[in-house]
């Protein structure tokens, strides 16, 4: 069981219409989202929710009114601000605590409580194609570690184990923070979707930074590649350099948008122009694995 | 006047705006702008002003005094974070996993774990006429932008002269970095595009910012690749919609030429001027 | 020498998990008295930041000479275990855990440095 994950480090690439093609066409594969910030591909695949799973990640500290002598030690340790007075008693803003538990161990009346926060939820979908989808929706404001991602990534492979399938697409994060080394983490292949702009450009080899601490076997697409022939060329040199697959070009097409805004992948769209495209995208990824 | 420019989605032109935005008021009005999103930085590649300071960022991270240590591991008991482990006879302090919270630190009984200083990022401050632009850079393997973020935007308050606005390109999504980048904002634009994942996203950042109380307007991108279901959710919603500007191939090449849009295409500076006649508005309201 | 491996299972057969502060399961095994055991490490789904370290503080009860994984470990958990007198070995991603250790053996996986 081999997995593929898709990154690009700036957002907007089309790193997620390009997870949804390679859905359409790829056969014995279990999709993850695990852009779980700002998850999208369920708008392109339709999921059917068979279960959902409430997740939990990080504690917030609380204060029980009944138990707080008002000595107000909590607020002089607190590090985040996170403390205020209310009235005769302390409170503490979930918003601001950070959950360190500073406050927890040096209240002298043992009224705080150290609370494990739901932070959001992981579904297992059915999809209007060939394959199943691991996906979650983390709450505005929370903490997103690698937790979620990880979570997601093991109902995928136990999803993948269980019904025999041969690989797990995983659309990733975006950025380089720990969402995205979670992501990265177990992969056999890395493909970098990314654009002929001096943004793109630079986030990509910021992420590739990341890979290249773990070691993947990696490729890249460029979308929207005429743009600024230029800066594509500077791609090439950069990938060439890194000894990165080069994996395709894609010249700027409207019909990125357009099948988005009819909910299709690329492929439904208009299969003629960009089946044969992504079977031959998907092809060269699997000779990788091989 | 603080405002933080954000979007649910990443790729839906925050930066664009941002900067355009910035140096159009910069013609008429002192401004500062700051980029946030301090994983991936971009803005500093549309703007070419003056590079006047450099700084290094640090955060307080605890240091094992070996000499003082009884080795009873409160420390790594206390941690939340798993930052400080305790391998048989040492005690290991795991950098970019603290939260700088002191607690190992303060609540250990022979002083043995100090705080101090650890390089976190950059911090870059340019003047380009009347626009002082502060980029933050986080460094790659730092995993936590929110420290850096909050470390910024205290810099921009407490050490440059008030603007007539404040202007903050926010990392996208809508976790810790965002919440901590919106903070004190008045006023958050939120940039989106009238396509399902556009859409998608801006009904989670709105979620977000009304959680924080924060006054919202919207911006849409690239008008006309999708629908109009996006202006009729900031409709339904009674979010206001300050500008609308259109999907033209021109935009995205300039963009990635790392040029400014409005000198060269006019609907574009037609509808940041709107915005600014909003926010021009806003601002004596409040007074 | 004993020897770590990260592992979806508890024996010979099982396969190489790639992944280090996130792996399923820990196998140990000292070549001397030819013993293999295992540490269940499925917990570390719970913990949110610092999985690596956590997962590395387990090893450094055992006191391998050599750790056998798919991908290395990640930044934290290298920082743990650069502590221990520890060589790491990559590459072993689909690998069963016999065939890894035969990989070792015969010198086919890199070292990591």
């Amino acid at each position: 069981m081999k997995e593929i994950v898709i990154i690009s480090g700036k957002g907007g690439t089309g790193k997620t219409s390009v997870a949804a093609a390679l859905a359409t066409i790829a056969s014995q594969t279990v999709m993850a989202d695990c852009d779980v910030d700002a998850a999208d591909l369920h708008l392109i695949l339709k999921p059917e929710t068979r279960k959902s799973e409430a997740f939990f990640s990080g504690v917030k500290a609380v204060i029980d009114p009944n138990k707080c002598s008002s000595c107000g030690l909590c607020q002089d340790i607190c590090r985040f601000d996170a403390v205020c007075h209310q009235g005769s008693v302390y409170r503490i803003d979930p918003l601001d605590c950070e959950g360190c538990g500073y406050c927890h161990h040096i209240c002298p009346v043992d009224a705080i409580d150290l609370q494990e926060q739901q932070v959001g939820y992981c579904y297992i979908s059915d999809t209007k194609y060939d394959c199943q989808l691991v996906h979650a929706k983390l709450e505005a404001g929370a903490d997103n570690s690698g937790k979620l991602v990880t979570k997601v990534k093991k109902d995928a492979k136990e999803i993948a184990r269980k019904t025999g399938m041969n690989y797990i697409l995983v659309d990733g994060s975006p950025g380089i923070g720990c969402p995205v080394i979670s992501s990265l983490s177990g992969a056999d292949f890395v493909l970098l979707v990314t654009e002929p702009t001096l943004s793109g450009l630079g986030d990509m080899q910021r992420v590739n930074q990341l890979v290249e601490q773990f070691k993947i076997p990696t490729g890249c697409l460029i979308n929207k590649s005429d743009i600024n022939p230029e800066v594509t060329e500077k791609i090439r040199a950069y990938i060439q350099g890194k000894d990165i697959l080069q994996v395709d070009e894609i010249p700027y097409d409207e019909e990125f948008s357009q099948a988005i805004t009819l909910s299709q992948s690329l492929v439904e769209f208009n299969p003629a122009k960009w089946q044969p495209r992504f079977t031959k995208i998907w092809q060269t990824i699997i000779k990788e694995l091989q | 006047m603080k405002i933080a420019i954000a979007s649910g989605k990443g790729g839906t032109g925050k930066t664009t705006l941002a900067v355009n935005l910035a140096l159009r008021a910069s013609e008429t009005r002192n401004v500062v702008l700051a980029d946030l999103d301090v994983e991936e930085p971009n803005s500093s590649i549309f703007i070419s002003g003056n590079k006047l300071i450099e700084q290094q960022l640090f955060r307080s991270v605890p240091n094992w005094e070996k000499e003082a240590c009884t080795l009873c591991g409160k420390c790594a008991e206390v941690c939340q974070f798993h930052a400080v482990v305790k391998l048989g006879e040492t005690i290991m302090v795991l950098p970019k996993l603290c939260h700088s919270c002191f607690a190992c630190s303060e609540l250990c009984p022979v002083n043995a774990l100090l705080m101090r200083n650890t390089p976190l990022g950059w911090l870059r401050v340019f003047e380009q006429g009347k626009l002082f632009f502060l980029e933050s850079k986080l460094d790659v393997g730092e995993e936590m932008s929110a420290p850096m973020i909050k470390q910024t935007i205290a810099y921009m308050n407490d050490k440059l002269p008030e603007p007539e606005y404040q202007f903050r390109d926010c990392p996208p999504g809508t976790s810790c970095p965002v919440i901590a980048a919106t903070g004190d904002a008045d006023l958050v634009l939120l940039v989106t595009e009238p396509t399902p994942f556009g859409l998608h996203d801006l009904e989670l950042a709105v979620e977000a910012m009304r959680q924080l109380d924060k006054r919202m307007a919207v911006v849409i991108n690239r008008w006309g690749i999708g629908n109009d279901k996006v202006l009729r959710f900031c409709e339904t919603e009674r979010l206001p919609v300050w500008a609308i500007f259109p999907n033209q191939r021109k935009i995205a090449e300039l963009y990635s030429r790392g040029e400014l849009i409005y000198p060269k295409v006019q609907e574009f500076r037609e509808g940041l001027d709107s915005i600014l006649d909003k926010l021009d508005l806003m601002k004596r309201e409040a007074e | 020498m004993k020897i770590a491996f990260t592992s979806a299972g508890t024996n010979w057969d099982a396969q190489i998990d790639p992944r280090f502060g996130r792996a399923d399961f820990i196998i140990f095994y000292d070549e001397e008295k030819d013993e293999i055991s295992s540490f269940d490490n499925r917990n570390i789904i719970k913990v949110a930041h610092g999985a690596g370290p956590q997962t590395a503080q387990k090893l450094f009860e055992f006191k391998p000479q050599v750790l056998i994984t798919g991908n290395g470990p990640g930044g934290n958990a290298a920082a743990i275990l650069s502590q221990m007198d520890l060589r790491i070995f990559t590459g072993a991603g689909g690998m069963t855990v016999r065939e890894a250790y035969e990989a070792y053996k015969n010198g086919k996986l890199p070292q990591s440095d």
